[in-house]
């Protein structure tokens, strides 16, 4: 690029004309901005300062406003500022402000500048550098400037020490150490008279207290002097704040302080003031009884008043407060309802939370009833935020509020039939979690996952296939509660499961397969019943005397053979004793019904083995794995039972399965793995790049061509697909009435796969949102309910006693990790307290000297900086005395100090005339 | 950090004006702006005018064709911040008179100016017109 010419100099264009410029174009406005680029690339080089400054202006505004690249000019930017002329200056400044950041690799050239600008007799410019300081600064520079800043907050200026108090912040917050420097004339400037300087010193505070409030306990004095002293609505909020997050400190703190805020709050009339203290309150005053009274009151007043922010503002409150005081939140049930229907999202979605907040074990099902039915009216969005939140709350302490199983996990399966509804995660984990924990919700489960399977619309929505996976799982495990198992290996293997994903198709396989052997052994049972009454009959014919031990051993076949599963699955036994007679007499009652005949089985074993056939070419490794072992499986037994007849192998095969998957499969601690000792001689933290060398030479198999991978050669893709969809459809002889009625709309086994993905969105969805009910209906009802609540009700008899709901002993909840604080924020809190407690530097040898250290004798000096000041100042007679309470306050602590040390290091130092 | 950034973004969504207390890159940029313009302008005048973001709050209110927009932290109070928003367009009429769009697209620099007076490492650090107002007149005198 050229250097700039004399033309470009005389007849550059301003700002205004750019704007002008840009304003004019309609459609090429970046091809416009990369012309001006282009021109500013070449001014900003220019001797000039005044060019090279107009550049720079252009270039700022540009990347303020149309994300324009500016890094590039930082160093042009570095000489504005050196300018002695002010504009230049003010523009350098800006650009600087906009653009640098730590990555900036001149950064370090504008300290010299700065510090010749902080220390300029020009207040303007020391605002300049002040400014930019608190956008820019980073640790370097705060730490080369430290004492300038310093020097700047006992300013004469109340214009230059106002900013210097705002630089602190980030010098601070950079470079801790600057504490150590600049802390006591920053607690100075609280006692200032100068408002601004007051406002200023405050905000800093807030913001200090909110990451460290113990450091900034014994400053509590000063901060409650303003609390009630000062008029300004500004600096009372940001105070207000400061006590929020001291007071769940220290008690005796929080108890002096509740009154002065009450008093605010009766006072004012600025809402942004009130909210503030009701915030205050119902945060961190909750067990001040009268308190939290005045701003519920409040509240109802934010509630009620026509502006929505105000509205959205009392809910907003009001979830505060509802884990401590749910009377809060049933005082208003009747607004909070309403505002489930409210037209702003935002108020939508407190309301919510509100109404969840609410729910308790006596009406859960009741609201809950009322909030499927608004989720049902609502946009999608919302519609998933109800179900969300429905779902976590139930789930919440291991479903503790739960107690008919048997209806939430109905209420699981309505859900997951809501046209909106994309919880299909949540809802798989707690339709197999509940599965495990609760035994006697489970024929109620497989009740419900035949539901979900057996309707094929279902299976077209890509949202529920999770719950379509967590529905088979159950059903395969829990099967022995299945009225037609039959029934759930058709529904298993209808055709339109090709529309599954392959990762849950294998859980379809394995569920079919677990129901097969459930068929399967059943029928073996069934076959030895008859033999076992032919032959007690028989042995009753032969022996009458030994009539009594016969008839036992007739009315006894269901011990009987309690005992011998548990000799097959000695692990089993005294765990699941009671639970396998249950099954066990289930077994019978059911068989007798169920009825499996030779013909049953054999058509069954047929029916999968069309249906899999064909999925043992398909092109997913674990889809064709499974398919094939089953297949493999299918196979043995079918030669085994020709003619009517179960040779001893296969029974024998039959039991050994099945006893496979009776073992019971219990909840799993997220810690469990921890517990598993390491094998002795296994190195978990070995490096594996050894291996490196020796695979080498060995190309591992991408995945693609691993699943691509047909057992038979062929060419997997679309031709195999087609007559997969096709076999697949003969199977299933006695179907339900819906798989039926589905096949007779639909021939669509016979078409091939592709049009099977079109047709899949054909089907109604798979529940009509109500249109009959509407909101205001429910809205009363809620609130009725609500009202039920309100009744201190006592456990009621339940018809049904509430399940047992197996619980780990640790290990539910996913292990807390502690956060790691920041360690600048460590240090800058170190300092603080250094200061403020006037300690020397930390031992860093023994973590717990520190606290104790600062009560000793020497350092009781440096201690009295706020204090002092603060007794100095005071006049009149009333202060007289809270000066000598003061005096013997101090006096009490030091005292208090040096008694235990464990004692001490709880109690952060605030005068006692406070407390 | 209390304040996090200020925008003031038109009828259509141009900005106007972006003042970030936190660093962020270009990109970072064009996405937030983008995403907030989407979330709030599409919001009637019979919603409130907060809105959650991220891991914070969108403070907004609306003033003829310029909507100013205030990103703050999840405790800052809202209504406090409403004030602040409606102190800095009285402080802006009080300069520009009447103060409109295009007198922010003219006198970016000065808006900004205005703003650090106010704002400092997102703390209000001044509400006093008159105050805010001072320098900036001193400065337009000499220049």
């Amino acid at each position: 690029m050229a250097s700039p010419s004399l033309m470009d100099t005389l007849f550059q264009r301003t700002l205004d004309d750019i704007i002008k410029g840009l304003r004019h174009q309609q459609a090429g406005e970046s091809a416009f901005i990369s012309k001006v680029v282009e021109e500013i690339r070449r001014e900003i080089k220019s001797t000039d300062l005044h060019t090279k400054s107009i550049a720079l202006q252009k270039l700022t505004y540009l990347n303020s406003i149309y994300f324009i690249d500016m890094s590039w000019a930082a160093f042009h930017a570095i000489e504005c500022i050196s300018s002695p002329n002010f504009s230049h200056k003010k523009v350098g400044y800006l650009a600087i402000s906009m653009s640098f950041n730590e990555s900036t690799s001149v950064i370090l050239l504008i300290t010299n500048q700065l510090r010749k600008d902080l220390k300029s007799n020009n207040e303007f410019e020391v605002s300049l550098a002040l400014d930019c300081l608190s956008r820019i600064g980073t640790a370097d520079l705060c730490r080369d400037l430290t004492p300038e800043v310093f020097t700047l907050l006992s300013s004469s200026k109340v214009f230059v020490r106002k900013k210097a108090i705002g630089v602190v912040l980030r010098v601070f917050g950079k470079y801790p150490d600057a504490v150590r420097v600049c802390f006591k004339r920053l607690v100075e400037c609280l006692d200032g008279t100068d408002p601004q300087i007051v406002s200023a010193v405050v905000g800093v505070f807030c913001e200090l207290a909110s990451k460290d409030p113990r450091s900034y306990l014994p400053l509590a004095p000063e901060f409650y002097r303003i609390l009630v002293d000062s008029r300004n609505n500004w600096v009372l909020i940001k105070v207000l704040k400061i006590f929020a997050k001291l007071a769940p400190l220290e008690p005796r703190l929080a108890k002096r302080v509740v009154e002065p805020i009450c008093e605010h709050m009766r006072r004012t009339g600025a809402k942004s003031l009130m909210f503030e203290c009701i915030r205050t309150v119902v945060t961190s005053f909750t067990d001040y009884e009268s308190a939290v009274k005045l701003s519920v009151a409040k509240i109802r007043d934010f509630l009620v008043d026509d502006d929505p922010n105000l509205k959205y503002l009392g809910l907003h409150a009001l979830s505060i407060i509802a884990p401590n005081h749910l009377w809060a939140v049933l005082e208003n049930k009747e607004v909070v309802i309403k505002s489930l229907s409210d037209d702003d999202p935002n108020v939508k979605l407190e309301s919510l939370r509100l109404v969840v907040a609410m729910v308790s074990e006596s009406n859960v099902v009741e609201i809950c009833r009322v909030l499927v039915n608004y989720s049902l009216k609502s946009d999608p969005e919302f519609c998933n935020e109800i179900l969300g939140s429905i779902l976590s709350k139930c789930c919440q302490n291991v479903y503790e509020i739960i107690v008919d199983f048997d209806w939430y996990v109905s209420l699981l399966g309505e859900m997951s039939r809501i046209p909106h509804c994309q919880k299909g995660e949540e809802i798989e984990n707690q339709l197999i979690d509940i599965g495990m924990r609760v035994k006697d919700v489970r024929p109620e489960l497989v009740r419900v996952g035949r539901d979900l399977l057996i309707d094929p619309a279902l299976l077209g929505n890509s949202f529920l296939h999770r719950i379509l996976s967590a529905a088979a799982w159950v059903c395969g495990e829990y099967v022995e509660f299945s009225r037609k198992p039959v029934e759930l290996v058709e529904a298993l293997l209808q055709p339109r499961t090709s529309l599954l994903p392959p990762s849950i198709r294998t859980v379809y396989i394995q569920s079919a397969f677990k129901i097969l052997i459930f068929c399967l052994h059943s029928y073996l049972l069934q076959r030895e019943n008859i033999a076992d009454d032919m032959a007690s009959e028989m042995l009753g014919l032969k022996s009458q005397g030994e009539c009594s031990g016969s008839s036992a051993l007739v009315a006894g076949k269901a011990p009987a053979r309690q005992e011998q599963d548990e000799g097959f699955n000695p692990r089993d036994s005294n765990k699941s004793y009671e639970d396998l007679s249950i099954i066990n007499e289930g077994d019978v009652s059911a068989l007798l019904e169920k009825g499996f005949t030779h013909e049953s089985i054999v058509n069954l074993l047929n029916l999968i083995e069309l249906a899999l056939g064909p999925l043992s070419g398909s092109p997913d490794v674990e889809v064709q794995e499974r398919s094939k072992n089953v297949l493999g499986f299918v196979d043995l037994i079918k030669q085994e039972i020709s003619n009517g007849f179960v040779s001893e192998r296969a029974s024998k095969i039959i039991d050994m399965v099945h006893d496979a998957f009776t073992e019971e499969l219990g909840p799993v601690s997220v810690n469990a793995q921890e517990k598993v000792p390491i094998p002795d001689g296994l190195m978990l933290k070995e490096s594996l790049a050894d291996l490196d060398a020796i695979c080498g030479n060995v190309q591992l198999p991408s995945s693609i061509s691993f699943s691509m991978g047909s057992p038979f050669g062929e060419s997997v893709g679309a031709s195999v697909s087609i007559p997969q969809s096709k076999e697949e459809s003969e199977p299933s002889s006695e179907s339900t009435s819906l798989l039926a009625e589905h096949r007779k709309r639909h021939g669509l086994y016979y078409l091939p796969s592709e049009k099977n993905e079109t047709l899949a969105n054909d089907y109604p969805p798979a529940n009509d949102p109500k249109s009959s009910d509407n909101t205001n209906d429910d809205a009363q009802d809620l609130v009725k309910l609500a009202d039920k609540s309100l009744l201190p009700k006592r456990r009621s008899n339940h018809a049904k006693p509430r399940p047992v709901v197996v619980k780990l002993d640790e290990g539910d909840v996913v292990p807390f990790i502690a956060k790691k604080s920041d360690t600048r924020d460590d240090l800058l809190s170190d300092a603080v307290r250094d200061i403020l407690l006037g300690v020397e530097k930390p031992d860093l040898g023994n973590p717990s000297s520190r606290r104790s250290k600062h009560r000793s004798h020497g350092k009781e000096k440096s201690r009295k900086s706020p204090e002092k000041k603060n007794s100095d100042e005071i006049g009149d007679g009333e202060k007289e005395k809270q000066k000598s309470r003061h005096r013997h306050g101090r006096h009490k602590t030091k005292q208090r100090a040096e008694g235990p040390l464990n004692v001490a290091a709880q109690t952060p130092v605030i005068p006692d005339f406070l407390l | 950090m209390g304040i996090r950034f200020i925008l003031m973004v038109n009828k259509q969504g141009q900005t106007r004006l972006a003042q970030y207390y936190e660093w962020l890159t270009l990109e970072e940029r064009r996405a937030l702006e983008g995403e907030i313009v989407r979330k709030c302008l599409a919001r009637t005048e019979q919603q409130c005018s907060f809105v959650e973001h991220r891991n914070y709050k969108i403070v907004y209110r609306r003033y003829a064709s310029l909507f100013f927009l205030v990103g703050v932290d999840n405790d800052e109070n809202e209504l406090a911040i409403l004030e602040f928003i409606h102190l800095l367009v009285e402080t802006m009429d009080r300069h520009f008179g009447n103060v409109c769009e295009l007198d922010i697209m003219f006198h970016l620099e000065k808006a900004h100016f205005m703003l650090e007076e106010m704002v400092m490492n997102g703390c209000v650090v001044e509400t006093s017109k008159s105050n805010i107002l001072a320098p900036i007149q001193l400065m337009d005198k000499t220049s």
